[in-house]
């Protein structure tokens, strides 16, 4: 948590947490022992595509494309570097 | 299970609420190799006759699971007693459950863990309690350590995070740092440092378990310190007694809002304890489906939201911050579940509580001889079943 998320970083759920869709909810969440978070729809976005494998420059490309916009990589480092102080991610 | 403990749940979790059931708690059982003086199991225990079958645990896994259940715990008494656990985790986990097992410890053999792992369990929370009966010595019994350290080992070895659970009270609240260090040496990632709360078992133990305020205070100052020194290596939630708050807890998060048991007979219920209550219709999922039980039955409906009130809930500006405390407490101490918490200043029976609270203050030695704690077992629950149960008389019954 020292660092700051940077664009090379291949984010991956962290190893307390589990994600995944709840459609009663119409939400993502992140299960861990006896507890739940339940994320807004730009954060599942995010923390679904933290699957180890791609960058966070690839993730921020995708959700660009995904959703035409632009701009978005100041959200989503920002987003990770909360969500890597929580332990909901790690790289 | 040993204690009340849905308000330590780890980070305060699951606050977000859409009056859906997102936690399923399966008392499998009541059937426990311990016999600790806080249970939470109802008193009368023992008169609970038929569990339900693997059949019927799988039914309610999957009705409740399609009413938006996310969490699921299994829990007891022990839940390791039931030969088909194994059956019931692997289902919640093919439906999509986060599955816990709420345990002892006894009866998790490496063989048994084995064959969980492979079911897909999640979570273990270990409870670390007076399974012997020499309470002062639970800390240093050797056995009790040799087990935990055993099942810790077991725990770690198939890659579970551990929730450890020690239930606080008055005969261990001064060995708080030893407590602390023995969770560290079990490497668990979680500690929960539970205050016993004063229903069923523990409310007939009451004066022996309620710690004093200078107990309590110097136990908190200790956990910071750890806290402080301990950083993230493990997390600590210390939950002070009721008791000595002035404003009641928002118990359950709602009443039939966020949370629902099933009791080992099938009784659906919207706490651990409600069963206590009287004149309220408790559904068992034998007889109705879970949508129905949850959205529709008198029980699950009685203490929803804010409508049921009296004063001085009915007119306070705090009303939805804690919607009155906790109905199970209100009726133990002032024998209707629809008034005030007492432990509410607001309340006109809140000197039941700091009567309760200054009788703890004065040291053992001066309060008396008090009665021997009673300790959980069926022999003592029918005992105490009998002494509650309605003196025989003679009622009418006449037909439409």
């Amino acid at each position: 948590m020292s660092a700051q998320t940077g664009l090379e970083a291949r984010p991956r759920v962290g190893s307390r947490f589990r994600l995944q869709w709840e459609p009663a909810q119409q939400s993502w969440v992140l299960l861990f022992p006896e507890g739940m978070v339940r994320l807004n729809g730009s954060a599942g976005e995010i923390m679904k595509r933290c699957d180890g494998a791609r960058s966070v420059r690839e993730i921020v490309a995708d959700l660009e494309a995904s959703f035409g916009a632009q701009g978005l990589q100041g959200d989503v480092l920002a987003f990770l570097d909360m969500a890597r102080g929580k332990h909901w991610v790690e790289d | 299970m040993e204690a009340s403990k849905v308000d330590a749940a780890p980070a305060g979790a699951m606050t977000a609420t859409n009056g859906t059931p997102l936690w399923l708690l399966a008392e499998l059982t009541y059937r426990c190799p311990l016999h600790c003086v806080f249970c939470y199991n109802p008193v009368d225990f023992a008169l609970t006759q038929q569990e339900l079958a693997t059949d019927d645990w799988i039914r309610v896994l999957r009705e409740a699971r399609a009413l938006g259940s996310v969490q699921c715990g299994f829990s007891g008494g022990e839940p390791l007693v039931r030969a088909d656990l194994e059956i019931l985790v692997a289902e919640a986990h093919l439906l999509g459950y986060y599955t816990n097992l709420l345990t002892s410890g006894v009866g998790l053999t490496e063989e048994r863990a084995a064959r969980l792992k492979q079911a897909g369990l999640d979570h273990v929370q270990l409870s670390f309690q007076d399974s012997t009966r020499e309470m002062n010595d639970f800390l240093s019994h050797t056995k009790t350590f040799e087990l935990k350290q055993r099942v810790a080992r077991i725990i770690k070895a198939n890659g579970w995070p551990m929730v450890m659970n020690v239930v606080i009270h008055r005969m261990n609240v001064d060995c708080i740092d030893r407590i602390i260090e023995m969770a560290v040496e079990l490497e668990a990632e979680y500690l929960e440092l539970a205050n016993s709360q004063y229903y069923s078992w523990a409310h007939v133990n009451r004066d022996q378990l309620l710690p004093s305020r200078e107990q309590l205070q110097r136990a908190e100052r200790i956990t910071n310190e750890y806290r402080a020194r301990l950083g993230d290596r493990i997390r600590m939630f210390f939950v002070v007694p009721d008791y000595y708050e002035n404003r009641p807890k928002k118990c359950m998060n709602g009443w039939g809002n966020v949370f629902l048991t099933v009791t080992p007979d099938g009784t659906a219920l919207p706490c651990h304890t409600a069963k206590m209550l009287p004149g309220l219709a408790f559904p068992n999922v034998r007889d109705m489906d879970l949508r129905a039980i949850w959205y529709e039955s008198e029980g699950f409906n009685r203490f929803r939201g804010t409508g049921w009130m009296k004063e001085p809930c009915r007119s306070c500006p705090e009303q939805e911050k804690d919607l009155g405390g906790c109905r199970c407490q209100a009726y133990l101490l002032t024998g209707d579940a629809a008034n005030a918490d007492p432990v509410c200043d607001k309340s006109p029976h809140h000197g039941v509580v700091t009567d309760a609270v200054a009788q703890a203050q004065k040291p053992d030695a001066e309060r008396g001889r008090a009665q021997p704690l009673v300790f959980r077992d069926p022999k003592e629950s029918r005992r105490l079943a009998q002494a509650a149960a309605p003196a025989p008389s003679g009622v009418e019954v006449r037909g439409p």
